[in-house]
């Protein structure tokens, strides 16, 4: 491992930034340097370190290194690696799904509200199926919100209902229909198995039986959905990591004000 | 007198454990006068019924789910069962096996006198208390031979979903050094009116806790615990719908920790509060005579509420948990109460905030082995960070000298654990462990400094608010959202169905035999 001190590789690759052909960056342009961790169902032996090598190799890494290895339990052993990639990506020719709408804040969103529509917006949210995480639905709907963002519930032009945790997509949908919402957020924590797909389509499902898919604004949230995975089951839009209360809340807004007022 | 690092004042926490005492009787004379469904299904378990019916329905279900439905329940099983062995000669799984192929009506029997009911049901009853106290022997047993972890002991989660998976990532996790396995429940569980039978492969971000789960897991960890010189303790969740039903399934397999606490429930999964009052008891009565360590849930009023703002909720629920326990004939040494180091990491002097409230945990609670909880609101996935999150966890943890460390996983809030992730967590624990061992006999605190201020200031507030709740009754506070900024209605969640008022006949013999009387 000591030999790793300070890098002795020669430089010969063009080191200039090419956006068509991007790869990992360690310390030098175009050097591809990643590391990765992982752990192989073998003991820990010479055979093993090669092993995990010519992984690397398959997974398609130059000069791969392992740097550190430990037999977790008999039969398990745990790798760190380094590696150069091989791949690039053409990133000029990325697109990725966005939720279009312009971001607010708590009192720009009120304002607009109450010159456009001209009444509360009604909103019903939970974390449904058998998910017990209610930390991402409280994060977006209740009074206090998360990380400095007021939740929906402390929003003027608002009327927030926040069921919680364990919803069946049968009672979700009763709320909705009582209370004439005009939006719904479901939360999904654990996707263990993809359940939180099951359950998704699910409601799209139900609430389209119903006849009630189009009358609703329907937005999904969750540390493992995307804008674009949100669109593929069905829903209007998707809400991951880093989103809070204001980012849901205006896109709520102008979304209905669209529907209402074209 | 207790001698105070923090210069806390014991005559104010003598007078938040006096609140806490009234609160707690409050609540137990409420509780001592009904009985819920989950009760009444553990009297059967503990009466030797167990299995399942033709469509999958656990024949205690089977049993009380009749007596319910004839309006007989507050009569209690262990009446009516009694009764009918007496009458038939049957034994109480026979009975239960009649009752589920319709062949007969427990209540419809002539009734016999008090004498020959408790006399038929005595061999029953002795049987499951010898079995509990053999289970409580074995666990002394290997203490006393192998010896155990030194404390805070090194508890760590599997959820495989597959039990035989779980045998192999808590055996791994024992030669790395754990000192603790808890099996994670499938998401929901909490929720079933009913404990699935069997051995089970297929859960949701965890394994479901079924008797014959417990027994794999448990005869895994004698072999580890053997192997490795050290028993290592199984914990599961009596918490949910099934508080005393699996409380009884742990008694009667081994179990040695179990989380077991109403106020999670009602708070976190919407339990009604009369019903998981009424079941905590009876759970709580089971695992004190059991020995099994408690695990209260007061480190997650922290995920839901401000972590700094809401230490007084901890302090105040943790006094309250402890004399609810105490009414249970739990003693301090089973008390895992607990609390968490939650508090957002870009806090200036978080850390001695967190030391503060740890510091003064112990100190009010001396002889608790206290469960605490790692940070899982602010981790982020970046592993990286998440590993000095947790170092500075653990370093307070050894400071404070915590009971349970339940170690923060660097991929908490991605996945349930690698066997990798666990490996790096108890690495971490146990580098920390040996290089700081004991800096809390080293170190004291400045006078008047901000940790001595801290714990003051928590501890004022807590009795604060412990004498609004003993004014205003614990349910009446947990309809205003006293704890975690969660509001619950007095008849609102799941459960409520389940219980129903003593009748006359009604009898449980266990709770006096299982907190000290005769047998």
């Amino acid at each position: 491992m000591s030999g790793g001190l300070y890098s002795m590789e020669r430089n010969d690759f063009d080191q200039t930034l090419d956006l068509t052909k991007i790869k990992p960056y360690g310390d030098t342009m175009n050097d591809g340097k990643t590391q990765i961790s992982f752990t192989l169902p073998v003991p820990c032996n010479d055979e093993s370190i090669e092993a995990a090598k010519l992984l690397m190799k398959k997974m398609g890494f130059e000069n791969p290194q392992v740097v550190f290895y430990k037999e977790l339990t008999p039969g398990f052993t745990f790798f760190n690696c380094y590696g150069s990639c091989t791949h690039t990506i053409d990133f000029t020719s990325i697109h990725v799904p966005k939720v279009d709408s312009t971001v607010w804040d708590m009192d720009e969103t009120d304002t607009f509200i109450r010159e456009h529509i001209a009444r509360k917006i009604v909103v019903v949210g939970a974390s449904t199926g058998t998910d017990a995480h209610t930390v991402g639905i409280d994060a977006i709907m209740n009074m206090k919100g998360y990380a400095g963002h007021y939740g929906i519930e402390r929003y003027e032009m608002f009327e927030a209902l926040n069921m919680g945790s364990q919803v069946p997509n049968e009672e979700f949908i009763a709320k909705a229909i009582e209370m004439k919402a005009d939006a719904l957020l479901v939360s999904q924590t654990v996707t263990q198995k993809d359940v939180h797909i099951q359950n998704l389509t699910e409601l799209v499902e139900m609430l389209e039986a119903e006849g009630l898919r189009s009358k609703v604004i329907l937005i999904c949230g969750g540390p493992r959905i995307s804008h674009e995975l949100a669109k593929e089951l069905g829903y209007d839009a998707g809400f991951s990591m880093n989103s809070y209360a204001n980012h849901v809340a205006s896109y709520i807004a102008q979304e209905l004000n669209k529907r209402l007022n074209g | 007198m207790q001698l105070s690092k923090l210069g806390l004042d014991f005559e104010k926490v003598n007078k938040a454990r006096q609140y806490a005492s009234g609160i707690a009787a409050d609540v137990q004379n409420f509780v001592g006068t009904y009985t819920t469904v989950a009760v009444e299904r553990t009297l059967c378990r503990l009466l030797g019924i167990d299995g399942i019916d033709a469509n999958e329905v656990p024949l205690p279900n089977v049993v009380v789910d009749d007596l319910k439905l004839k309006g007989m329940l507050g009569e209690g099983v262990m009446f009516y069962i009694g009764n009918a062995m007496v009458e038939t000669g049957l034994t109480p799984q026979q009975i239960a096996q009649q009752i589920a192929d319709s062949q007969l009506d427990i209540t419809r029997l002539p009734i016999h006198t008090t004498d020959q009911i408790d006399l038929a049901l005595q061999p029953y009853i002795s049987q499951s208390i010898a079995r509990i106290k053999s289970n409580r022997q074995r666990r002394e047993n290997y203490i006393n031979t192998i010896g155990e972890g030194a404390k805070p002991y090194i508890y760590v989660i599997v959820a495989t979903g597959n039990i035989y998976e779980d045998v192999v990532q808590a055996q791994a996790a024992a030669r790395q050094g754990a000192d603790i396995i808890a099996v994670i429940r499938t998401t929901g569980q909490s929720l079933l009116d009913y404990v699935p039978f069997g051995a089970t492969t297929e859960g949701f971000g965890g394994t479901y806790a079924t008797q014959e789960n417990f027994r794999i897991m448990r005869k895994a960890l004698d072999e580890v615990s053997t192997e490795v010189g050290r028993y290592i303790r199984l914990c599961n969740y009596c918490s949910g719908l099934c508080m005393p039903e699996i409380a009884v399934m742990g008694a009667l397999e081994g179990l040695d920790v179990m989380l077991n606490d109403a106020l999670y429930g009602i708070l976190f999964r919407d339990i009604n509060m009369q019903r998981t009052m009424i079941d905590q008891y009876f759970s709580r009565v089971i695992n004190g005579f059991a020995g099994v360590i408690i695990n209260t849930g007061e480190d997650n009023y922290l995920t839901t509420a401000d972590a700094y703002e809401e230490a007084r909720t901890v302090l105040a629920s943790d006094l309250i948990n402890e004399q609810l326990a105490l009414l249970a004939g739990i003693p301090e040494e089973q008390m895992g109460l607990g609390h968490a180091f939650e508090m957002h990491p870009d806090m200036e002097n978080g850390f001695l905030y967190e030391l503060a409230q740890a510091q003064m945990t112990r100190e009010i609670f001396p002889k608790a082995p206290l469960k605490y909880m790692p940070p899982t609101k602010f981790m982020t996935g970046n592993i990286f960070k998440g590993q000095i999150q947790n170092a500075l966890f653990n370093q307070i943890s050894i400071w404070t000298g915590q009971g349970l460390q339940l170690l923060g996983m660097i991929t908490e809030a991605v996945h349930t654990p690698f066997m990798s992730d666990r490996y790096l967590a108890i690495e971490n624990a146990r580098y920390i462990f040996n290089n700081m061992k004991d800096i809390g006999n080293e170190m004291e605190f400045k006078k008047d400094g901000i940790v001595c201020k801290r714990a003051n200031q928590v501890l004022d507030e807590a009795l604060e608010i412990l004498g609004k709740i003993s004014h205003e009754g614990l349910f009446s506070s947990l309809e205003k959202g006293m704890f975690g900024d969660v509001k619950r209605p007095r008849n609102g969640g799941k459960g409520l169905a389940g219980v129903v008022e003593k009748g006359k006949n009604y009898q449980n013999p266990f709770i006096a035999i299982m907190k000290g009387g005769k047998e």
